[in-house]
Order: C-alpha cells, then sequence, then structure tokens
C-alpha cells in the first residue's frame, strides 16, 4: 500500500483520508460522479486507484455508480463510491440491491443542506433517517458517523472491513465540514483488514445464500471460479432462484438479512463517552455537531455543572443499549443535530418516560457552536 | 432432453417461464448453440435487467447477475473493469435497454467497452402486461396508449451505432442460424457489441399490436417484413417503413476498446 | 437413421416447428401433455433433410433431431 507508512503524520482534508483509508483497506475499484461537496473523493480516487493497481471509473449518473460497484464487486473487487443528498438519493435502489444480493460495497454520503438540490456547499446532517431507510424494502444497513478527518480515516477502514464480514452495504455518513477540513492525522502502525474469503464449501455444493451453522453466509464467491452464481435482485432460496411466490421462503430470507445485524448489534458499537458517570444531563452527539459539543461539554464541567456527551460513531444499528447506561443518571438528554431533530426520537424512544429529552435542531447551514450548546444546558 | 440443454441450462431454475411460442426461448436456444461452438462457458459473465428478456441468462448455468430495471449495462461495466478475463454479455429489453436504461447504453457504446448486450425486442413491455414501449410502432394500441400510440418508435441499431457501438446487428427470431453466427462474431468482437433481436410476443405485443396472438402468424410477420440491409441498401427510405432491416449493419476493428485503454493508463500511471 | 425426439416435458405446443419445417415432417398430434398442450409428431420423418430449423427454434429445447447428415 503506496500511500501510507506506520507513524507517518499527515495533514489530510477530510475526503483526502477517506481515499488513503479506502485504499488502505484493500479497495480496488471506484466508481463515481461528480457533487458537492463529494467531488475531492473522486479526483483523489482517479490519481491514486492506478498507482495502487485499481481501477477509477467516472459514470455517467450516481445510477450507474453504485451499480457499477456492484458489479465490480461480483469480480472480486472491493469497491466503493462516494457523493452527496441528491446522488445518494439516486443510489437507493442500487443500495436496496445490494442488500438483498448480500454485496459488499462501501457507499459514502457526504451530507450537505437539503431538502433536494438544497446547499450544496453548506454542511448538514439531514440525511440519518435516509442512510437507514432510504431504500424500500426491509433491510439493515450500517451506517458510520465520522467527527473529525481522523475519524473518517478509522471509520473508512472499518466499513470496508464490516462489509466484508456482514456481506452489506455500510455507509459512511460524512458532512461538508468533516470532509471539507484540514486536520493533523497519525497513521496508526497496524490496523487490521478483513479480507475477502472464498467459500470453504466446494463448488458444486456451494449454495450462494445458505447461511454457516454461524448464520453468516460462507465467504464471498466471485464471477469465473466455478461456483455458477446467480445472484438476483427478487426474494430468493438459498441456490439463488425465485421464491416470491413461496412466503415462507421469502419470510425466511429478509429475516435473515435483518437479523444478521440486528443479532450481532451489540459487536456492531461505537461511541465514545465523556464524563457520563455521575451526568445530570447528558448531551447526545454525532459528526462535526458532536465536535461542538465537546466544547460545550467541557466549558459545563468547568462551571460545574454534571454534565456528560456520548458521541455516536456507529449510527446504525442505533446503540440503543449505550444511550441507557450513558444517560442513566440523566434527568435531561439534549441532542444538538443539523437537522430538524431526528436521532432525538431515537434516543426518546429508547430514554425512560421521566427523562426529559431536549431535540436542538440547527437549519440553515451553520454548526452549533459550543455557546448554543452550553445555553441548552444551562436551561 | 436436448444435450445442449442437458450441458448448459440450470436445472433448478426450469421450466422456463416463458409463453408457449416466446421468441425468447428461441434466443435462449441459439445462444447456447453459440457458446458451445465458442467453448466459453467457463469464464463467461452473464449480467440482465428486469423483464422476459432478462429471464433468458437465468436459466443458462453460469455465473448469473439478474439486476435492476435497466441497469444491466451499468453493472456489466463494473464486472469487466474489475475482471476483464470475463465475456460479459448482457441480456436486456427493448424497454429495459432503450427506456429506463438508455443512458448507460448510450455510453457504454461511446466507450467501446467490450461487452455483447443482445436487445430482446419484442416492441413492448411484455412482462408488466403489454404497455408502450420505445419501439412500439406509431398508433399502435397497447395497455398504455388506448387511443394508439402518440410517439414515433427509436431505430437502436442507428443509435448504437451514433453512440459509438462497433458491432452493430439486428436479426429475427425467424432466422436462428444468423443468429447464432451473429451471437459468435458479437462475442468474439473486441468492442461493445449490439444486437437488435427481434423477437415475437405472442401474449402482449401479439394480442395489442398485431392483433393475433398466434406465434405462427407473428413469425411469418417477421419473415415477411425482414429485409437483409444490402437489399434494403436499394430501397427508398419510405419503402422502409414496416420493413425489419437484418444482417450485420455496422462494424469497426479500429476503434480503441475501453477495457484496454483504461488498464494501459493504470499501467502508465504505476510508473 | 434419421429421428426426432420431441421431449413433451418442454413442448408448449406453439407449432413453431410444424410452421418453420420447409420440408413438411411435422403434424400436431392429438397427444397432451402434462400441462395440457397438443404436441407435434414429426409424422414424415423420412422427408427431414436435418436442417435443424427446428431444433433451434423450439422456444423450449424440446426437440432433438437424430441422423448424420453425410447420409443425407
Amino acid at each position: 500500500m503506496k500511500n501510507e507508512t506506520p507513524g507517518e503524520v499527515k495533514i489530510l482534508q477530510g475526503n483526502e483520508a477517506i481515499v488513503d483509508a479506502a485504499i488502505y483497506a484493500g479497495c480496488r475499484f471506484f466508481a463515481g460522479y461528480p457533487i458537492t461537496p463529494a467531488s475531492e473523493v473522486a479526483e483523489l480516487m482517479s490519481h491514486k486507484m492506478a498507482k495502487n493497481g485499481g481501477v477509477f471509473v467516472q459514470m455517467e449518473d450516481e445510477i450507474a455508480s453504485i451499480n457499477a460497484v456492484i458489479g465490480a464487486a461480483w469480480a472480486g473487487m472491493k469497491g466503493c463510491t462516494a457523493t452527496s443528498g441528491p446522488g445518494f438519493s439516486l443510489m437507493q435502489e442500487g443500495i436496496g440491491y445490494a442488500a438483498v444480493t448480500e454485496t459488499p460495497c462501501v457507499i459514502v454520503n457526504v451530507m450537505r443542506g437539503g431538502p433536494s438540490t438544497g446547499q450544496p456547499t453548506s454542511s448538514s446532517q439531514q440525511d440519518v433517517m435516509q442512510a437507514k431507510y432510504g431504500s424500500h424494502g426491509d433491510y439493515e444497513p450500517i451506517v458510520l458517523c465520522p467527527s473529525s478527518v481522523k475519524e473518517l480515516f478509522h471509520l473508512t477502514i472499518k466499513a470496508f472491513n464490516l462489509a466484508e464480514i456482514y456481506r452489506v452495504p455500510v455507509i459512511v455518513l460524512s458532512d461538508e465540514i468533516v470532509s471539507h477540513t484540514r486536520e493533523k492525522i497519525r497513521i496508526p502502525d497496524r490496523i487490521e483488514i478483513v479480507e475477502r474469503q472464498k467459500p470453504k464449501t466446494p463448488a458444486k455444493d456451494y449454495k450462494p445464500y445458505k447461511p454457516l451453522s454461524s448464520g453468516m453466509l460462507d465467504g464471498m464467491p466471485a464471477f469465473g471460479q466455478g461456483y455458477n452464481l446467480l445472484i438476483d435482485g427478487q426474494l430468493h432460496d438459498e441456490a439463488g432462484n425465485r421464491a416470491g411466490d413461496n412466503p415462507d421462503i421469502s419470510a425466511a430470507l429478509v429475516k435473515r438479512l435483518c437479523e444478521k445485524i440486528t443479532r450481532h448489534a451489540g459487536e456492531l458499537v461505537d461511541v465514545e463517552k465523556a464524563y457520563v458517570e455521575d451526568a445530570e444531563t447528558v448531551v447526545v452527539a454525532y459528526g462535526s455537531v458532536a465536535r461542538s459539543a465537546y466544547a460545550a461539554v467541557r466549558m459545563a464541567r468547568e462551571k460545574g455543572l454534571n454534565v456528560g456527551l456520548i458521541k455516536l460513531k456507529i449510527l446504525w444499528p442505533f446503540p440503543d443499549n449505550e444511550i441507557v447506561s450513558a444517560t442513566g443518571t440523566a434527568i435531561k438528554v439534549i441532542v444538538p443535530e443539523m437537522n430538524v431533530g431526528k436521532i432525538s426520537r431515537e434516543v426518546q424512544r429508547v430514554c425512560r418516560s421521566e427523562q426529559r429529552i431536549v431535540s436542538l435542531p440547527k437549519l440553515g447551514g451553520v454548526l452549533h457552536t459550543p455557546m448554543e450548546i452550553l445555553q441548552a444546558i444551562e436551561l | 432432453m436436448h444435450p445442449l440443454a442437458e450441458k448448459y441450462l440450470r436445472k433448478s431454475s426450469l421450466p422456463t417461464l416463458f409463453c408457449p411460442g416466446c421468441g425468447h426461448g428461441t434466443v435462449l436456444n441459439c445462444f447456447i448453440r453459440a457458446i458451445d461452438d465458442l467453448g466459453i462457458i467457463d469464464g463467461l459473465g452473464l449480467v440482465s435487467g428486469i423483464g422476459c428478456s432478462s429471464w433468458v441468462p437465468v436459466f443458462v448455468n453460469t455465473d448469473v447477475l439478474h439486476t435492476l430495471h435497466g441497469r444491466a449495462i451499468a453493472v456489466a461495466t463494473g464486472l469487466k473493469l474489475a475482471n476483464p478475463r470475463l465475456h460479459v454479455v448482457v441480456f436486456t429489453g427493448d424497454g429495459d435497454c432503450l427506456g429506463i436504461g438508455g443512458n448507460h447504453f448510450m455510453h457504454a457504446a461511446r466507450r467501446n467497452i467490450d461487452m455483447t448486450v443482445l436487445m430482446l425486442d419484442n416492441y413492448i413491455y411484455g412482462m408488466t402486461g403489454g404497455q408502450v414501449a420505445p419501439t412500439t410502432p406509431t398508433d399502435s394500441r397497447t395497455q398504455t396508449s388506448p387511443y394508439g400510440n402518440p410517439e414515433p418508435p427509436v431505430d437502436a441499431c442507428k443509435l448504437a451505432v451514433a453512440s459509438g457501438a462497433t458491432y452493430v446487428a439486428r436479426w429475427t427470431t425467424a432466422q436462428p442460424a444468423a443468429l447464432v453466427k451473429a451471437m459468435k462474431e458479437a462475442i468474439r468482437h473486441r468492442g461493445f457489441s449490439f444486437i437488435d433481436t427481434i423477437s415475437q410476443c405472442p401474449t402482449q405485443a401479439g394480442r395489442y399490436i398485431f392483433a393475433n396472438d398466434d406465434p405462427t402468424k407473428l413469425l411469418e410477420v417477421l419473415k415477411t417484413r425482414k429485409i437483409s440491409c444490402a437489399q434494403a441498401a436499394k430501397l427508398p427510405e419510405k419503402e422502409l417503413q414496416d420493413r425489419i432491416v437484418t444482417g450485420k449493419l455496422f462494424e469497426d476493428n479500429q476503434k480503441q476498446e475501453f477495457v484496454a485503454k483504461m488498464y494501459s493508463l493504470m499501467e502508465t500511471a504505476k510508473g | 437413421m434419421k429421428a426426432i425426439v420431441i421431449d413433451e416435458i418442454y413442448c408448449k405446443g406453439c407449432r413453431l416447428c410444424i410452421m418453420n419445417c420447409r420440408q413438411n415432417v411435422y403434424e400436431i398430434s392429438s397427444v397432451r401433455n402434462a400441462k395440457g398442450y397438443l404436441i407435434p409428431t414429426p409424422a414424415r420423418i423420412d422427408d427431414c433433410n436435418l436442417c435443424l430449423t427446428c431444433e433451434m427454434i423450439c422456444p423450449g429445447m424440446a426437440i432433438t433431431v437424430k441422423g448424420d447428415k453425410d447420409e443425407e
């Protein structure tokens, strides 16, 4: 991997970190389309993919991009694409196809002001629900939410690893602020990479959608290896044949697709907690807002207030138990977010009825200031 | 079972779901013969969209991606770029390729990416019950053109050539021997190959457009309407109105192929 | 020795074989398969010239033509 030397310190733009992390994780296929504020990912990929023996292709639109990434996955390559709101909307059908065919892939959505064309150059966190529910049907994507360039680097690598382990589309939900910020990052000594595994079952007996006793699928085969794969977006049986007319097989498939994530929700927790042990007020934050939230909580502690913070790095599956334990002593829970108030509803769902959940939405494309969050804490 | 069917068909997916007399069954039959003659069953990657056309590769016992409506060519592009050694063949329909998939079709032809696109053209959206399609003749009554189709159809082959395809042919299911030969040529051709395969649809196009659901009568129509490109060249445009011009319509073996160019650029970049 | 074998399971009674045979080998029989389709029969097998058109055009791949073309 040509770009990274362990221990090296670099100043990287967030989008740059995505590219370096993807290559570190073994990504050798990128298909994308220009869109602000994600275009730097495509531009840097167009330079670096080739240098690392990978393929870069600018497709004709975002729909073609996600579909090309899916095709490349079945040819054996780890692949990703990067976009923002409007392109993310276009990709939803493809994401659903990746979910039902259990195609590992990574989709980066650098959130910008919406809805529609919205505010192309301003940040937001408006797509948090779309990231989970964007495609039609029942499925469970994994959604990661970085708040710094360093987190963007680590979580992008994690995204590729999770995609291989769980055979799901994984979404890296960045935002314009994190993606366009330049920060210092020290390349870690060693990060474990999950390599693509060939199936253990011999080709003649292999059924692509028959889980092992662990509940997970048997490796990820590729075209041209003799498996005679039938990969179909329709609900199918273990061999891949259409089974939509069979309610039992259809139900079992959708159940397995969802449970392979929900049953492993415990392993899919990634949060950071600060000062929550005795906190009477807890702030729940994610993405770039978490930066202001950290500052606000530190200022509050200096004033002698019992305030804590929990920062979400894996947003979906939602860390119910972590939220409950982190807000255990709190009577007030504040959720600042750059949208009308979406994750606050999830927090409301898991907290006790006597706890006061305060949604702190901010629209317009401007980040919450630490003072704004401190004021809400003090109220 | 026919020995070729025994050798090449995916038994767990049989019987085929095609209506009696559907031309797509003939296309499957011809495709099996083509890949048998070429000996390429190991190393085939079949990709299809949604529609009756897109069921054809499902019945072939090889690696198959049955994808989204209109998106087969985009998936096939990723597949081929990631593994250039695969022989990639796309099965699509007139609606799947020229309607929702038009953009991907145009760009793949422009790139001249090495793949073969077999567009099974029955002038209608068959799977969904017979709605008007980009190739439906003007004035035809279909499920969504009850007063007659107000739109003109597109000539897929002209579109393919204009977009940059380097092997373009049109054949009908009334010409199975020629179809097998064309499929072989198209697959062997290094570049974007496109065959507009006119296929009878007794159930939808038959009933609505041709007022006849008898497959033998529909095949008569194809036999009567087909005209070789050599003969067509001698006729004025307006006499070709209802004719189906068949044959190898365009071939260019000089144009740079996309995947080869990409990999050569990658080599240069590695330095 | 020429023979035409029709696999009844895959025949859907579309009659494309009958219509396309230039040698008029086929006739529709009164035999119905399990799905209720009337199966064709090679009534005049001796007239078959092994062109294989019926084999190639059959949408169900239900027809197998046996014989040595060199003997014709």
